[in-house]
């Protein structure tokens, strides 16, 4: 008795065991039985993701953390929000303890290649800029000879740094931290001359100043920094639900759906495109695993993305940041959504 | 004669495996063994097999590519030019060195206290009763950051050092500038240098050999000198006093030394943003110092007390009776018995203060834990590797630290004949 019990067990434990492997590699079966997407976030930039008060998530990748919860489980707001370090970002991915990494982190090819890493497209174009104190009188980067310059390990700022001082034959002295709140408090407190990271970073790290006025970001952009959201290798059923929500946000700015007209539209829209795209004809949410109004969700959980951008980064926030090379490509700028057909 | 062919030699059967004590034990230790090795290589297999799932193979060759990032506190010369491995060593070094300083200053802030917690005076007593409670009943990491608060907040920035009439003024004659980034010492210039012997990219200057050979030969030199003494004592009975010879020896090769390469202290000077000409001391490296220095003493200051205590009275009575004074009953009598006890726990003292080194991160001191564990782990993104070969150092580092106190404890332990 006591043996076929053990052996039992035994046997149990094994199927589980099997039973988890197979649904590695089904990161859509997964989230949808656990009910949650684990969403892989910054441990707090303000505008990109930052817990208020109370705990709520906000932020421009929250946004999209929510988009993709919304049209995979219906509801925006069962998202579980993983703050990830500089350092832990990729690991936590790598090892499925986030589903989903939409933590403004820069698409290079060793990131996508040597990594495993999917980068399912570019939610922000950036570049990699200094912030300095007004009263240090420096206006340019190629005066920071010599300065000590707060850096977050771990990052590819930190690469670009090392490669923008050796090309322009200047020295310096780098301070290692590990979180932007960390930097924050170096670069105030005066142990750096200048804090470096990606330049939508550095404006929202300057919102949160008490005194933005005496801070200047330098003209100087040393890099290109395409950030966006990245899952697992080997998932592509996932890949595509995440990269074709984020599509969905950018089409949806292009063609004028917003979280206001998007029921109406979705009634009463002639342009076949926007029909496609809200499932009202064709089924293209079947294509990947999804039901017809799986991006008609995402859209109405925090708008298009024209909507997301103005509402946690734009210019009326006190971040500020203009659209510059994330406009619409009708507007001059870089958003390109694949047509949905 | 009838020879006994009793139980000497029975035929072996396989139940004896089982039944025999003479055998049990080896039969048990061979199974346990084997289910150890079993579940060892289980865990490696499957490590080995998921890893190749998700694409990745077991390689070291990131070692070899060029590194990329920059180290702010190097031994050796370093730039982002160089390898991962290059910068692993900068990593090692930098925690050889935090952990020798604080070794060092933990010892000599440990016995302090640990003999002045058993001193007379009730006030001193209970300070430092006070500092060891206080030091070793709050995690580290706390007083790494409190000190790193400090530094940051309290020190002034270069800049305050600027202009006529700066709000900071430099301290010791101008030759030291605390600030809140690092503390600017001078450093030692030579007028007359005499050149260097060139390693690959390190120099090390003659005149630094030359005083390496002058300290090692007032070593020699002293040792000749007691044991000359002691003879004499022994012949005579009167031991020549040696204090000023064995000071000379030691004085005037140095005096000679620094009179003839013309050292000179050049004080540091504020240039651009940033102290230059001096040495900067790294706040990181001196918080982590300090913070380790002060935690690992406590502990010290207690395994030195318990040392003393372990020593009966018997024998400082004793000392006193035969007319020792105070000072050489401690140094030959006390001293020496209470090292017995005193060595063991002081190596994991050792061991601990070295692997607690690797917090280092968290004021951006850039250690082994740092730079492979850190930057080069996620440069590269290779996990596994760099674990495993950061474990692999901070095991050896131990076992050579163990085995060095373990020689050092055979030679001061009692030795019965």
């Amino acid at each position: 008795m006591k043996k076929s019990v053990f052996f039992g067990s035994v046997t149990a434990v094994a199927l589980a065991a099997s039973g988890a492997l197979a649904a590695e590699g089904d990161t859509l079966k997964e989230v949808k039985a656990r009910g949650v997407l684990n969403c892989g976030v910054n441990t707090g930039l303000i505008g990109f993701a930052a817990p208020d008060a109370n705990g709520n998530w906000s932020g421009f990748d929250v946004a999209f953390c929510k988009a993709v919860a919304a049209a995979v489980l219906g509801d925006a707001t069962k998202v579980k929000y993983v703050p990830t370090t500089g350092q832990t970002r990729f690991t936590a991915l790598s090892s499925g303890e986030v589903d989903l990494l939409a933590r403004n982190s820069t698409w290079t090819f060793q990131r996508d290649t040597d990594l495993k890493l999917d980068f399912i497209g570019v939610n922000y174009y950036d570049g990699q800029g200094f912030m300095v104190r007004k009263d240090l009188g420096v206006s340019s980067a190629k005066e920071l000879n010599g300065a000590t310059i707060c850096i977050q390990t771990g990052t590819t700022t930190e690469l670009n740094l090392a490669d923008y001082f050796k090309a322009n034959n200047m020295d310096y002295q780098p301070v290692n931290i590990d979180s932007n709140a960390e930097g924050e408090q170096q670069y105030m407190a005066g142990a750096c001359d200048a804090y470096t990271t990606d330049a939508s970073g550095l404006a929202a790290t300057r919102a949160s100043f008490a005194d933005p006025e005496n801070h200047i970001i330098l003209p100087e952009i040393i890099s290109k920094e395409p950030l966006g959201p990245a899952v697992r290798h080997g998932d592509n059923n996932w890949g595509d639900i995440t990269r074709w929500t984020l599509y969905a946000l950018i089409a949806a700015e292009e063609y004028g759906v917003t979280s206001a007209n998007i029921d109406e539209l979705a009634k009463s829209s002639n342009n076949p495109e926007v029909q496609r795209l809200l499932g009202t004809t064709d089924e293209l949410g079947k294509m990947i695993g999804l039901d017809a109004e799986w991006a008609k969700r995402a859209i109405k959980a925090g708008g298009n993305y024209g909507e997301i951008f103005a509402a946690t980064i734009g210019e009326q926030t006190p971040i500020g940041l203009a659209r510059g090379l994330n406009a619409q490509w009708t507007q001059g700028g870089l958003m390109y959504a694949m047509p949905f057909r | 004669m009838v020879a006994y062919t009793g139980a000497d030699n029975p035929p072996f059967r396989l139940s004896m495996l089982i039944y025999d004590r003479r055998y049990r034990s080896l039969t048990l230790q061979a199974i346990v063994f084997i289910l150890v090795m079993l579940a060892a290589s289980w865990l490696i297999d499957n490590t080995l097999r998921n890893l190749s799932a998700m694409g990745k193979t077991l390689s070291f060759d990131f070692l070899f590519r060029r590194a990329g990032y920059d180290i702010p506190q190097q031994l050796i010369p370093y730039n982002s030019d160089d390898t991962h491995l290059r910068a692993t060593v900068i990593g090692l070094l930098n925690t050889l060195l935090v952990s020798v300083l604080g070794c060092i200053a933990a010892t000599v802030l440990g016995v302090i206290v640990g003999v002045l917690r058993l001193s007379s005076n009730w006030l001193i007593a209970r300070l430092m009763t006070v500092y060891v409670e206080v030091f070793r009943n709050i995690p580290l990491l706390l007083w790494i950051l409190v000190c790193l608060a400090i530094f940051t907040e309290v020190m002034p920035p270069p800049n305050a050092y600027r202009g006529e009439n700066p709000a900071a003024s430099m301290i010791l004659f101008d030759t030291i500038a605390p600030t809140n980034r690092y503390t600017a010492i001078p450093s030692i210039g030579m007028t007359n240098p005499p050149g260097t012997i060139s390693l690959g990219r390190e120099g090390i200057s003659w005149a630094f050999v030359a005083f390496v050979v002058a300290i090692a030969a007032a070593f020699v030199g002293r040792r000749l000198l007691r044991s000359r003494a002691q003879r004499i004592q022994d012949r005579t009975g009167k031991r020549p006093t040696t204090w000023w010879i064995s000071l000379a020896m030691f004085a005037l090769p140095v005096l000679f030394l620094t009179w003839y390469f013309g050292l000179h202290l050049i004080p540091p000077v504020l240039r651009g943003f940033n102290f230059a000409d001096g040495i900067n001391l790294d706040n990181a490296l001196v918080v982590l110092w300090l913070a380790l220095t002060l935690y690992t003493g406590a502990f010290i200051a207690e395994i030195v007390r318990a040392g003393i205590l372990a020593v009966s009275k018997g024998q400082t009575e004793a000392a006193f009776a035969l007319g020792l004074r105070p000072r050489r009953t401690m140094s030959l009598v006390v001293l020496p018995q209470a090292l017995r006890v005193i060595v063991p726990p002081l190596i994991s003292q050792y061991l601990n203060l070295t692997k607690n080194s690797s917090l280092a991160i968290a004021v951006g001191y850039m250690d082994l834990r740092g730079t492979l564990g850190g930057t080069t782990l996620n440069q590269t993104g290779r996990e596994m590797e760099a674990m495993v070969l950061m474990m692999g150092i901070y095991l050896a580092l131990s076992l050579i630290i163990s085995a060095g106190m373990n020689i050092f404890n055979a030679r001061v332990k009692l030795k019965e004949r």
